[in-house]
């Protein structure tokens, strides 16, 4: 996943970099298996790398690649860079060496990974109903609003 | 050595699958087997396709390579081997390098959990359809990169319209199985299940098979997925993506030889990964026919007949086409070859007639069989419909498929729900 993080931003091609972003998010799925929620892994791998991002590599295809490698690679603002990756490789660190300590009373134990399925149904469904409904109007509304700035006569 | 031996056969008396038992020789012999197997049958495809559509069009077909063009795929493939294999000058070598790699490993990784029985998988994840659904959307990214990597604009445009489509009928397939999976769940615990193996069982305990459930809901949620596959797979009457009058061979166009195979055998194995989902979803899977209703012994062996009985039929049409052969010098190489393979379809057929091997055989046999049923039916498709325009293609697929899916989807849930106040048991 690091290597594949380090790819997207190193490289000129962009459609490079939305490859090496496609391999980021399997190794995720990946870690999605290792805490056993395998719902969570196929769901990732059928949303966002088949679908979020052939989206992606539609607009990147439509950009002037040539034009977009020659451009030159500026780097003016690596103080800030650097202060901000060092708080947060910081807390990283810190997470890391706590562990789930610094949450008590929300650490939960692993579960079998055959409920993984059935418990995120039921909490969806049923504790966060209102969420997931909320969630659903807010992607109505980015349609509607997409649909009506890409139509040529409302 | 001894226990080596002893964990090789520890696993033949398991009731799991090799992945589930964790016995990792013998998932290497089932991984082995179905590579071998997926790549015979798209051998076979490669003639069956080539003579049934040639049959449909009145005419003969491949008939001069080897006896009724038997040899015809092995001559295709050894020509692929030897074209020259170019690279297009703009090209982008490394992804038009990967392309063909990424949709070739998308197809064949599906199979991994593809139930040929309820131990014949290679392993059974409890997400097994999701994983099913999700590493076939992983081909498109492939085919995204194989047109834009070619650098010319038949190849960018057909790969544009080819994953659009995909994209816009994965959509109707997806719900199309969500409203087969909620059938699992039809059971006293009122659990479902989304793996594979587990969805034969559920139409094994519920005593008739999906698509027949909930009259005509299964039906139409079979047939939504029966559409969308075709679309989801770029074959005619879908097919404006690689259509060669149109499109010189859309996202394809610029790979020769090998690399084109790659292609063609990943198109194929799609074809077959997708085609399993729908026998395993509303088909049944491996279940024979009538496996509640017409029960005990005797039907079973008049079932267990049937994989014999196929194979002795295959064998007696090679002769009767042998008899027929012209009787000229220079047709006796074929004759005496479609003599030989009508004596070993027979002697294959034989074989199965073994009560030992019909028992394991079975449902190997059935699922085999209804999946075949499903590619005749593929390449009858081709044969009959002209292809969709593009618009209308996506006209379908997002304002007739999708819709009607939802509806099955919703209609499904309340029957399923009022199911119980409705039939009291």
């Amino acid at each position: 996943m690091l290597i594949g993080g380090i790819l997207v931003i190193t490289r000129r091609n962009p459609v490079h970099s939305a490859l090496a972003l496609i391999i980021t998010l399997l190794a995720q799925a990946a870690i999605y298996l290792m805490l056993y929620a395998p719902f969570v892994a196929g769901v990732q791998i059928i949303l966002y790398a088949g679908g979020i991002m052939v989206l992606f590599l539609f607009v990147i295809m439509l950009v002037n690649v040539d034009r977009a490698m020659k451009e030159r690679q500026f780097n003016a603002q690596w103080m800030v860079g650097i202060v901000a990756a060092t708080a947060l490789g910081g807390l990283f660190m810190t997470v890391y060496t706590k562990g789930s300590s610094l949450f008590p009373e929300r650490a939960m134990p692993l579960t079998l990974e055959g409920d993984n399925t059935q418990k995120i149904a039921t909490m969806l469904y049923g504790q966060y109903m209102f969420s997931f409904e909320i969630a659903s109007l807010l992607l109505l509304v980015a349609i509607i609003g997409a649909v009506v700035m890409a139509k040529k006569r409302i | 050595m001894h226990e080596f031996l002893q964990y090789i056969e520890s696993y033949l008396t398991s009731d799991k699958t090799p992945g589930a038992a964790g016995n990792w020789v013998w998932e290497l012999i089932y991984i082995l087997l179905v590579f071998v197997g997926l790549s015979v049958s798209v051998i076979c495809m490669n003639w069956l396709e080539r003579k049934i559509l040639a049959h449909m069009q009145v005419r003969l077909g491949p008939m001069r390579v080897g006896p009724h063009g038997l040899l015809q795929p092995i001559a295709d493939a050894l020509k692929l081997l030897l074209k020259e294999d170019i690279i297009p000058a703009e090209a982008d070598a490394l992804i038009f390098w990967i392309a063909p790699f990424a949709v070739v490993l998308a197809a064949f990784t599906v199979f991994v959990v593809v139930p040929f029985g309820p131990t014949h998988a290679i392993t059974d994840m409890n997400i097994g359809i999701l994983f099913m659904l999700g590493v076939s959307s992983l081909s498109v990214l492939g085919i995204v990169m194989a047109g834009w990597a070619s650098n010319s604009h038949y190849p960018l445009i057909g790969a544009l319209r080819s994953s659009a489509q995909m994209v816009s009928y994965e959509i109707a397939m997806g719900l199309a199985v969500v409203s087969a999976v909620l059938m699992t769940s039809l059971n006293e615990s009122g659990t479902g299940t989304l793996s594979m193996i587990g969805i034969v069982q559920a139409q094994l305990a519920q005593g008739e098979w999906f698509i027949f459930k909930f009259f005509p809901l299964g039906l139409i949620a079979f047939f939504i997925f029966a559409i969308a596959m075709v679309a989801e797979t770029n074959r005619a009457p879908f097919d404006l993506a690689e259509a060669e009058s149109e499109l010189t061979a859309g996202f394809h166009t610029e790979y020769s030889g090998f690399r084109w195979s790659l292609f063609f055998l990943a198109e194929y194995s799609a074809m077959i990964a997708v085609s399993s989902i729908a026998v395993t979803l509303w088909l049944g899977g491996w279940l024979r026919p009538f496996p509640n209703w017409l029960s005990g012994t005797t039907w079973d062996r008049m079932f267990s007949l049937f994989p014999g009985v196929t194979f002795l039929f295959l064998a007696a049409m090679c002769f009767y086409n042998t008899v027929r052969m012209p009787k000229h010098p220079l047709f006796r190489i074929q004759t005496i070859g479609l003599a030989g393979f009508g004596v070993v379809l027979g002697l294959i057929g034989l074989i199965l007639f073994i009560p030992a091997v019909s028992f394991r055989v079975q449902d190997v046999f059935w699922f085999s069989a209804k999946v075949a049923a499903f590619m005749y039916l593929y390449i009858w498709y081709r044969g009959t419909f002209p292809r969709y325009r593009f618009d209308q293609l996506m006209q379908i697929g997002w304002k007739v498929l999708l819709p009607i899916g939802l509806g099955v989807l919703i209609l499904t849930a309340s029957v399923a729900l009022l199911q119980p106040m409705i039939w009291h048991p």
